[in-house]
C-alpha cells in the first residue's frame, strides 16, 4: 500500500524531472550521472580498499559514473542495513554489496529493489531473494586449473608434485584438489602427484608436514598448497631445508604473507582473487544492469568491461574469472593492500 | 519539590561535591538540560536539511527512525534501572537468545501469536534471572549482567553455531516492517506509546518516586519503608521484557536470526540513556531526555549516512557528545562559584 504510494510519488518526481529536461539541458547532465554504491563488510579493511580502487577504475572508464564507497564500522548485518537505508534514501542507481549476513540483509535489499535500485552482491553473497545476481571471485574448475598451471610453468620437463592442504574434511580445498587432478590428467601428463598431506590450517603442523614431504620425496619439484596457512608454512620449510631453487612452492596465498617468500625464491608464483579486478568487474556488472544494457536471468551474459563477460547459472550466480597470479613483478604492490 | 525534601540534609552544607546533586538542586537545571538537548536535535535537523537534498522526505525520515526505535524500547527501562543505581548489560544478549528461541519455534511451525508470546516470555525469564541474582543474592548488577551477557549469547551460539534461522511466518514481518498509517511504522508508534507509558510510570507514580529515592539513597529509601528489592526486581523484569519486545521487532525486520544479532547493542542503549541526561551514578534523569537522545542519535546517524560519512566518524561524534554530556555539568559546577565570586 505504502509502496504503491511511494512509487506514485517517485513517478511524479520523474515526470516533473522529465518536464524539466525539456526546458533545460543542464539538468540532463545531472540526471545522467549514475551513482553506484559499493557496500563492503566494514571500512578499513585492505582487501576492500583495493576493491574500491577497482571500482573507481571502472567508473573513470565509464565516465558518467560516481562510486560511493561505504560500509559499517564493524562487520555486522545491522550496520550494513543502516548503510543501505541511507543509500535508498539517496536514490542511488545501484548497490553492489559484500554481505556480512546472507539472510538478514534480504528484507532491506528487497526494499531497495522495489524502489528501483539495482542490487548485486559480490565476494560474499546474499541469498537469492535479496539480489539480482551474485558475482563470485572464481570457480572450482578455474582454481584447479590455475593451481596446476602455476606448478607446470616452473617445471617444463614435468616431475613430482605434492599437495599440502588444510584439513581432510575441508570442502573447498578438496573440491579444488579434485579439479586440479582433472586438469592435470587432461593437460599435463608429465606431472605426477605423489602425495596429498594435511596441515589442518595450523602453521606448525603444516610446517612439519612440508618437512616430511621434502625428506620423503628427494625428487620433489613442487609443493602445491591451496591454503594461505599452508603455503607460507611450506615456503618457510623449503627455505629452512635450503631447498630453495630445487623445490618451488605455489598455491593460494596472501600477498602480504608471501612477499618475503617470493623474494627468497622459495615461491615463484601463487594465486588469489584480485580485489581490484573484483571491484572493477562488480562495478561494470552493476552499471550494465542499472543502465538496462543487460538483464540478470539464468543463462544471461553480462559484460564486465575489459574482464570479458560472465554467464549466469540457474541461481543467477556469475564467475569473475580465474584466480590472479602474483609473482616477483607485482607482489610488492599487492602486499601493501592485503 | 519532593526532590528538595529528599536531599534537604545536604543542601545547606555539602561536604562532598557529587555532581548529580546539581540536577536535584532544582527542576530548573534539569529542565534546561533537556532544553539544550532539544536545541541540539533541532540544530542537527536544520543542518541536515541544508546538507542533503534527500533529508526532508517523509519516507526517508521514516526509514531513519529504525536507527533508534528498537534501542529506544530498551533505553526506557534501562533509564529507570540506572536511576535506581543498577545497570543491565545483558540486554543485547537477551535479544540474541530470544530471537534464537523464536527462530527454533518458527522452524517447528509456530504461528505469529506463539512467536510473540515466546519472545516476551524469554525476555521476562532472562530479566527474572538477572533480578534473582541481583536482589535475591545481593550481587552487584554490573558483575551479574556481564556474566549473563556471555551466558545468554552463549546459548544462542550453542543452539545455532554458524547456522541461521530464516523461516519466519509472513505475518511476523509486520512488527519490524509494517506501517500503522502513512509513514508511521509500527515500531515508531510503539516507541511513542512506550515513551508515554514510561514517562507516566517514572514521573507520575509512587513507583517512580521510589525509583528516584533508591538511586539517591538506597539505605534511606529502605528505612523509609520502600521495598527496594522488589522495585529493583520489577525494573530488571521490565528491562528483560522490553528486550524481548526489541527482539521481536528486530527479528521481524531482519527476517532471520544469527547468534551475532544485535551485537554490541548494550553499550548503544547505555549511550542513549546517558546522553539523555540520566546520571550514571543514579538518582536523576528523565524519559523526555532519553527520547531526545534517541532523536539526536537517530538524526546524526541518518544525516551522516546521507552524506556517506564513514561510520567511524559517527562513532567519534557520538563519543564527543557523550563526553560533553558528562563533562558539562561538572565544568559548570566548577565554574559557577568562581564566576559568582568574581561578580561578588
Amino acid at each position: 500500500m505504502n509502496i504503491t504510494r511511494k512509487t506514485f510519488l517517485r513517478g511524479l518526481t520523474t515526470a516533473t524531472l522529465a518536464a524539466g529536461l525539456m526546458m533545460t539541458t543542464s539538468a540532463m547532465a545531472q540526471a545522467k550521472e549514475m551513482r553506484i554504491a559499493v557496500v563492503v563488510k566494514a571500512l578499513g579493511i585492505g582487501f576492500f580498499d583495493a576493491v574500491d580502487k577497482g571500482a573507481e577504475k571502472a567508473a573513470s572508464e565509464l565516465g558518467d559514473v560516481k562510486i560511493i564507497y561505504t560500509g559499517p564500522t564493524n562487520t555486522t548485518a545491522e550496520g550494513q542495513i543502516q548503510v543501505i537505508n541511507s543509500l535508498i534514501a539517496q536514490h542511488v542507481d545501484a548497490i553492489a554489496i559484500s554481505a556480512n549476513d546472507q539472510d538478514a540483509l534480504v528484507p532491506v535489499l528487497k526494499k531497495a529493489m522495489k524502489r528501483g535500485i539495482t542490487v548485486i552482491s559480490f565476494d560474499s553473497g546474499v541469498a537469492k531473494a535479496g539480489r539480482e545476481m551474485q558475482l563470485d571471485d572464481s570457480s572450482t574448475p578455474l582454481i584447479g586449473k590455475t593451481l596446476i598451471k602455476m606448478a607446470a610453468d616452473n617445471m617444463p620437463d614435468g616431475g613430482e608434485v605434492a599437495v599440502l592442504s588444510a584439513s581432510a574434511t575441508a570442502t573447498n580445498q578438496n573440491a579444488w584438489i579434485d579439479a586440479m587432478k582433472i586438469a592435470m590428467k587432461a593437460d599435463y601428463p608429465k606431472i605426477k602427484l605423489v602425495s596429498v598431506v594435511y596441515g589442518d590450517d595450523l602453521s606448525d603442523k603444516s610446517y612439519r608436514q612440508a618437512q616430511g614431504l621434502i625428506k620423503k620425496y628427494p625428487d620433489l619439484k613442487t609443493i602445491i598448497a591451496p591454503s594461505t596457512v599452508a603455503i607460507s608454512a611450506a615456503s618457510q620449510a623449503v627455505e629452512d631445508a635450503k631447498m630453495t631453487g630445487k623445490i618451488n612452492v605455489t598455491g593460494l596465498g596472501l600477498p602480504s604473507q608471501m612477499a618475503a617468500h617470493v623474494k627468497t625464491g622459495a615461491s615463484k608464483s601463487f594465486a588469489l582473487w584480485n580485489p581490484i579486478d573484483l571491484g572493477y568487474a562488480a562495478t561494470m556488472v552493476a552499471y550494465n544492469l542499472a543502465a538496462k544494457k543487460a538483464k540478470a536471468a539464468p543463462g544471461a551474459k553480462i559484460g564486465m568491461g575489459k574482464m570479458g563477460d560472465t554467464t549466469l547459472n540457474k541461481d543467477n550466480v556469475g564467475v569473475m574469472g580465474k584466480p590472479f597470479v602474483f609473482d616477483a613483478s607485482n607482489v610488492d604492490k599487492y602486499a601493501k593492500m592485503f | 519539590m519532593s526532590d528538595a525534601t529528599l536531599s534537604s540534609p545536604s543542601t545547606t552544607a555539602t561536604p562532598r561535591n557529587i555532581p548529580d546533586r546539581l540536577h536535584r538542586r532544582g527542576a530548573r537545571a534539569l529542565k534546561s538540560w533537556e532544553f539544550l538537548l532539544a536545541l541540539v536535535a533541532v540544530a542537527i535537523f536544520v543542518i541536515n536539511c541544508f546538507a542533503s537534498p534527500y533529508f526532508l522526505d517523509p519516507w526517508n525520515l521514516s526509514d531513519a527512525t529504525f536507527n533508534f526505535t528498537e534501542l529506544g524500547f530498551i533505553a526506557f527501562p534501562m533509564a529507570m534501572l540506572i536511576i535506581a543505581g543498577e545497570i543491565d548489560l545483558s540486554v543485547a544478549s537477551i535479544i540474541a537468545i530470544t530471537s534464537t528461541l523464536m527462530g527454533a519455534a518458527a522452524a517447528a511451525g509456530a504461528g505469529v501469536g506463539l512467536l510473540v508470546a515466546i519472545g516476551l516470555g524469554t525476555g521476562l525469564i532472562c530479566g527474572a534471572f538477572n533480578a534473582l541474582m541481583v536482589t535475591g543474592f545481593g550481587l552487584p548488577s554490573i558483575v551479574v549482567t556481564i556474566g549473563t551477557m556471555s551466558l545468554y549469547r552463549g546459548f544462542s551460539y550453542i543452539i545455532l553455531g554458524s547456522n541461521a534461522y530464516t523461516d519466519y511466518p509472513a505475518g511476523l514481518a509486520y512488527f519490524g516492517q509494517g506501517y500503522v498509517f502513512w509513514v508511521f511504522s509500527f515500531e515508531l508508534v510503539l516507541f511513542v506509546a512506550l515513551a508515554i507509558a514510561f514517562a507516566i510510570l517514572l514521573h507520575a507514580t509512587r513507583f517512580g518516586r521510589a525509583v528516584y529515592a533508591i538511586g539517591n539513597n538506597p539505605v534511606g529509601a529502605r528505612f523509609s519503608g520502600i521495598r527496594t528489592g522488589r522495585i529493583k526486581a520489577i525494573l530488571f523484569l521490565l528491562t528483560g521484557l522490553l528486550s524481548g519486545v526489541a527482539a521481536i521487532c528486530l527479528t521481524s525486520r531482519l527476517g532471520s536470526t544469527r547468534p551475532s544479532i544485535a551485537f554490541g547493542w548494550e553499550l548503544q542503549v547505555v549511550t542513549m540513556t546517558v546522553l539523555g541526561g540520566v546520571s550514571i551514578l543514579g538518582g536523576s534523569g528523565s524519559i523526555l531526555g532519553v527520547v531526545l537522545a534517541a532523536l539526536v542519535i537517530g538524526l546524526v546517524t541518518f544525516g551522516f549516512g546521507l552524506l556517506n560519512v564513514p561510520g567511524i566518524v559517527m562513532s567519534i561524534f557520538i563519543g564527543l557528545l557523550l563526553i560533553g554530556v558528562i563533562a558539562l555539568p561538572r565544568l559548570y559546577a566548577r565554574l559557577k562559584p568562581r564566576v559568582a565570586a568574581r561578580r561578588g
